[in-house]
């Protein structure tokens, strides 16, 4: 019964994604990136003549996580902006009278939403995640140490931010949980630089910015975890000089944050839930 | 609700007996019992209260609505009547009260099972087109109707040859055409109707009034709630009438309508004559024209003797005119005559 409403409004939600521009601006924005980077690394490649092997897989994995920080961006923003209106649209519009009068329970539609979202912003880290890393294999033959890992941990950053504007939408207005997430998505990317900067300098203080933000908001935490599954293990062994730059990913991550971040995204999804139910419509 | 009946096939299920044949025969022999109650009403509610800050939206209202009955809720706008139905529905919280829809209560969803419901605020997913948007809801109801009947669904509010088109492409009475069909899609035992006819035209309202009749020759419960007053008069078996979130009045059309009234042109009216005419009813006057309001239960030689009472008073009678109050009249009254009412 409760299976059946789940997965018929992930469905649902799937329809909408595919159906509204959101999916068609996606795609632009996704080609566009692309093919920039297709033709960047084909550049690069053409260029490795001057550069010793090292430097040449250095530059090729700084710029592969560069890219992927762009898809990273592009996948934020899109279900970020697709889970805003989900819930707080339809109840502005009016849209989830009809749907919750039937015989649903709120959190079942609220579960399919997620569920939804969940498969349409993982599908698309998949995709364009894996498009991307064939384009650097073909123009540069550089391999990723741990693409699956790389894309899985893509998939769950997105998988975090879209929990979170599904619990802001239950709250806010459909723009104002789109615009929050995405702007605390950015805000924890910035501390985590702050963060990264702290510990070069070996300030205490900038340092515990970056670790609490990624524990309030797993985002950034996640990412630094895929840069990893992205860029050449020996990089920062041959380069130190390097350890602190923000496109590299010193130190993997461990089982207890990926516990902590399920844990995180079940909370949100547990209130979003609470807050949901008690919605006057 | 009827009353219980023991039975001794009811014992079977004793409570020691919880799984095996015993215990189904005891589930079954439950259901027997269940099935010889009478149905219950379809819509129950009792001490419904709710409050938006300082607001009281819904003060104590209560009402049933039996089966098969077509029902108006009326009342001015802001008196409560849709956030009443939400409430039914389990959009709302109340803060007090209990609602129990086709003998469920409303707490759990599957009341809401045989339920359709046209909001006020009607709106449907503009990126479906319209038959997707019967299968959608169909599919949330649990119940399997075939694609042929979702079809006769749309031909019935006139949608038939827009089945395919998205409904973003719809005009806002087309949406609440899609709106209706939603609320019958599932085969309702209930069907809640919020303002039906707010975007449609003369003869949208005709079809509105139409599949009414329809509904209640199919004994399907109607709750509507609108402000055409003369819909409601045509249609409605019953009214209940909400003011500042309370029920002002609720009854059959007979009931709050029985009263008749008796306009009387008369002159040389003596103070005993007009003692004579309030002993009637409740008279109004305008120039010489004197309206009684006569109580329903009058009997037939009401008028003859009031008529030969002000004669033999020495009153000169022009004219009396029998004349029937209209659901608008009542209903003004009752609201006017509301303690802290708007009185003109």
């Amino acid at each position: 019964m409760t299976a059946r409403v789940v997965l018929t409004v992930a469905a649902l939600t799937l329809q909408e994604a595919a159906r509204r521009r959101v999916l068609r601006a996606l795609a632009v924005m996704t080609i566009v990136l692309l093919a920039l980077s297709a033709w960047g690394f084909f550049r690069l490649d053409a260029n490795f003549g001057t550069l010793t092997s090292g430097e040449a897989r250095l530059a090729t994995s700084q710029v592969l996580n560069l890219v992927m920080f762009g898809l990273s961006l592009i996948a934020a923003l899109g279900t970020a902006f697709l889970a805003g209106p989900t819930v707080a649209g339809e109840i502005e519009s009016g849209t989830a009278l009809a749907i919750l009068a039937r015989p649903v329970r709120r959190s079942a539609v609220l579960l399919g939403k997620w569920l939804g979202l969940v498969v349409f912003g993982s599908g698309f880290v998949a995709v364009a995640g894996l498009t991307q890393l064939l384009i650097v294999w073909a123009t540069t033959g550089y391999r990723p140490p741990q693409p699956v890992t790389g894309l899985a941990l893509l998939a769950a950053q997105t998988i975090v931010l879209l929990t979170l504007a599904l619990l802001l939408s239950t709250v806010i207005s459909p723009m104002a949980s789109g615009i929050v997430s995405v702007g605390l998505f950015g805000a924890t990317w910035v501390a985590g630089v702050v963060g990264g900067v702290g510990q070069a300098l070996g300030n205490q203080g900038m340092a515990q910015v970056g670790t609490v933000s990624r524990m309030l908001l797993p985002t950034d935490g996640l990412w630094r975890g895929a840069m990893r599954g992205f860029q050449d293990p020996a990089v920062l062994a041959q380069f130190p000089a390097f350890a602190d730059f923000p496109f590299l990913s010193k130190a993997p991550l461990t089982p207890i944050y990926l516990a902590w971040t399920c844990l995180w995204v079940m909370l949100l999804l547990g209130l979003a839930g609470v807050v949901f139910q008690r919605r006057d419509l | 609700m009827g009353p219980v009946i023991r039975r001794p096939a009811a014992r079977q299920g004793a409570p020691d007996d919880v799984s095996g044949p015993a215990a189904e025969a005891g589930a079954e022999a439950a259901e027997r019992l269940v099935a010889g109650l009478p149905a219950a009403p379809a819509v129950w509610c009792s001490g419904l209260r709710k409050r938006y800050r300082r607001r009281t939206a819904v003060d104590d209202v209560s009402f049933t609505v039996g089966r098969g009955e077509v029902v108006g809720l009326l009342g001015p706008n802001g008196a409560g009547k849709t956030t009443v139905i939400k409430i039914l529905l389990g959009l709302v919280r109340p803060d007090a009260g209990d609602v129990l829809l086709l003998g469920r209560p409303a707490r759990d969803p599957q009341a809401r099972a045989r339920v359709g419901y046209l909001p006020e605020l009607f709106r449907y997913q503009l990126w479906l087109t319209a038959a997707e948007t019967l299968a959608l809801h169909a599919r949330l109801a649990g119940v399997a109707v075939p694609a042929g009947e979702r079809r006769e669904c749309l031909a019935t509010v006139g949608l038939a040859d827009r089945a395919g088109d998205r409904v973003g492409g719809f005009s806002k009475g087309m949406q609440q055409r899609l709106g209706l069909a939603v609320a019958l899609v599932a085969r309702p035992e209930l069907v809640v109707l919020d303002e039906p006819t707010s975007a449609l035209d003369p003869i949208g309202r005709a079809d509105v009034r139409d599949l009414l009749l329809a509904l209640k020759s199919r004994q399907v419960t109607v709750l509507l709630n609108s402000h055409l007053i003369g819909e409601v008069e045509r249609v409605c078996d019953r009214v209940v009438i909400l003011d500042k979130g309370k029920v002002a009045a609720s009854g059959t059309l007979a009931e709050l309508l029985g009263q008749r009234e008796l306009r009387l042109r008369l002159d040389a009216v003596s103070p005993e004559a007009k003692e004579r005419l309030a002993a009637a009813g409740r008279v109004t006057r305008s120039g010489d024209t004197f309206t009684v309001a006569l109580p329903a239960d009058q009997d037939v030689a009401a008028v003859p003797d009031l008529v030969a009472d002000l004669v033999a008073l020495g009153v000169r009678v022009h004219a009396v005119e029998p004349g029937r109050i209209s659901l608008e009249e009542r209903l003004l009254d009752i609201l006017r005559a509301e303690p802290g009412g708007d009185r003109r």
